[in-house]
């Protein structure tokens, strides 16, 4: 790995890649470096389209990174990873994708994970995008996120891409079944003519699922972001999802709710909010001696950390 | 010393403040009070530099301050602790506190300054400002803000606004400490008599002018018999 490599994988990580107690680096569409134990294994996919990832049951508190780094210009890398929580397993799974960009031809990673949490399993799964580079060859994101979830799961799903990604389409489809919550932090910024839209479909099947959907996003420039969530209630569940947008300049924001209660018992709430910075939040924190740049940079960084 | 030098401020054809002059010492404790739409909140806001005065001059130290935006004025000393307190998403207790002090503080520093408010601090330090909070815990938050702040003028536009009586108990005690170790100047906009009562001098406003300075003593009949509306009801004039 060259020093491009590595500041890819911080952005994308936060830690160092070699503490995790498993891991898996693919970079432009190979896996370069892999690492597993007796608890958790990392197998490629016979097709080579990815890998399956196995956690053993009754494991606790394990750390798995699948991080993805792409730095060859004009390269199209679809993944699709498969993560199999064993009962009553504990794990933290980072993953995502970091794009050095260049030259002027497009870069773009489709990665698919597909989670299967198996009886009383908790996972809490970190992703994040990154885009950098130079040239004007745009870096496409496109993740999507399968999860079926059984009885006393519990999952947590932290998605952050702030800039550098020019165009995303993140989708998000989840199955929940018994005594199940599935959580999920959404942080989007985007800025010149960067393009983000975001789909969750949650299909809350047995009694007392849930899902508790927060999204919160800065379009800055000329940039459009869409926000779509369908959220669909067949039993004695509940579903809160809120959508939080801050707009600047000239750029738009679209958000579509959709709530389907299918069941009495079915208690699903939407709530979206979308507008520029507050004059007063300024006004204040102005009062404390920030300039008016300081004082918005503060308000979007709180927004989104 | 602050000065204000005939400022004058309308809207809407309304003399919201008639040439005010007010020379503040420092040192001293002073309670602006004074009928709903006197005045008070434009005066406070106009030496904080949130409105701009229509004409006449601030000057803080002997320098001219009329022309300097909010966020200069704040550096230059000032402070301000707002009726309505501000709500944030994301931004927590311990962010606000750091950027009041202008420095980075560690937890246990911004814990002491929470604990002048009367705010157990390990349950707020990492609490989101959103409307999670009472009005009561907003509003102390917002004091502690300008606590932290330590500034030379620190105003306090209504600190009793909206906040239970065993809050407001608890912040008296925090006003009296202020008055006891204050090496500046503290403007407090009130009504409340307990407030009125630690006053070093008090300012009378009525229809955009000062009518009174003076102790409490000197105050108190002219505070009991200022102008209110005699009519009253949907057709007051």
């Amino acid at each position: 790995m060259n020093k491009t490599d590595e500041k890819l994988l911080d952005e994308i990580l936060g830690n160092n890649v070699h503490d995790a107690d498993a891991y898996n680096i693919r970079k432009n569409g190979e896996g370069i470096e892999r690492k597993v134990n007796p608890y958790i294994d990392i197998v490629p996919k016979e097709d080579g389209s990815g890998l399956d990832i196995y956690v053993k049951e009754n494991t606790l508190f394990g750390i798995v990174h699948i991080p993805v780094i792409i730095t060859e210009s004009g390269l199209t890398d679809i993944v699709y990873n498969d993560f199999h929580i064993g009962k009553n397993a504990n794990v933290i799974i980072i993953a995502g994708c970091g794009i050095h960009n260049d030259l002027h031809q497009d870069s773009r990673h489709d990665g698919i994970h597909r989670f299967y949490l198996e009886e009383g399993s908790k996972v809490k799964y970190v992703e994040k995008h990154y885009g950098e580079g130079k040239g004007n060859g745009k870096k496409v994101l496109n993740p999507i996120t399968e999860i079926t979830m059984k009885k006393g799961s519990y999952m947590t799903m932290d998605s952050v891409q702030i800039k550098g990604v020019d165009n995303t389409i993140r989708k998000t489809n989840a199955t929940l079944y018994e005594d199940t919550t599935l959580v999920i932090n959404e942080k989007i910024l985007t800025n010149k003519d960067q393009f983000a839209k975001t789909d969750f479909k949650i299909s809350l099947e047995k009694d007392n699922a849930s899902t508790h959907i927060t999204s919160r996003s800065v379009a800055t420039n000329s940039s459009y972001q869409e926000f779509n969530s369908n959220i669909i209630g067949n039993t004695k569940s509940y579903a809160h999802v809120e959508c939080d947008a801050i707009i600047k300049d000239s750029a738009s924001v679209k958000a579509v709710p959709e709530i389907y209660a299918n069941h009495v018992d079915a208690n699903l709430i939407h709530e979206a909010a979308i507008g520029k910075i507050a004059g007063e939040q300024l006004t204040k924190l102005m009062s404390l001696g920030l300039t008016e740049k300081e004082a918005e940079n503060s308000i979007i960084h709180g927004f989104l950390k | 010393m602050l000065e204000l030098k005939n400022i004058c401020f309308e809207r809407d054809n309304k003399k919201i403040l008639n040439n005010i002059n007010l020379k503040l010492d420092t040192g001293n404790f002073y309670v602006v009070t004074g009928p709903n739409g006197s005045g008070k909140s434009t005066l406070a806001k106009i030496i904080m530099g949130i409105i701009k005065p229509d004409s006449g001059k601030i000057i803080l130290n002997g320098e001219d301050i009329t022309d300097k935006p909010l966020n200069e004025r704040a550096k230059l000393g000032i402070g301000f602790a707002f009726q309505q307190p501000v709500c944030f998403k994301g931004i927590t207790v311990y962010d606000l506190l750091v950027m009041a002090t202008g420095k980075e503080i560690d937890r246990q520093e911004a814990c002491n300054i929470l604990s002048k408010v009367g705010l157990c601090a390990l349950e707020y330090i990492d609490r989101e400002i959103n409307k999670s909070l009472s009005g009561g815990e907003l509003k102390r938050i917002e004091i502690a803000s300008v606590i932290a702040k330590n500034p030379y003028v620190a105003i306090f536009d209504e600190p009793e606004a909206g906040i239970d009586l065993w809050s407001f108990k608890n912040l008296i005690e925090v006003f009296k400490d202020m008055e006891a170790s204050s090496k500046g100047i503290t403007l407090v906009i009130s009504h409340q008599e307990r407030i009125l009562n630690i006053a070093d001098q008090i300012i009378l406003l009525d229809q955009g002018n000062i009518k009174k300075i003076g102790t409490k003593e000197e105050m108190f009949d002219s505070i009991v018999n200022s102008s209110v509306c005699k009519k009253g009801g949907p057709n007051c004039e």
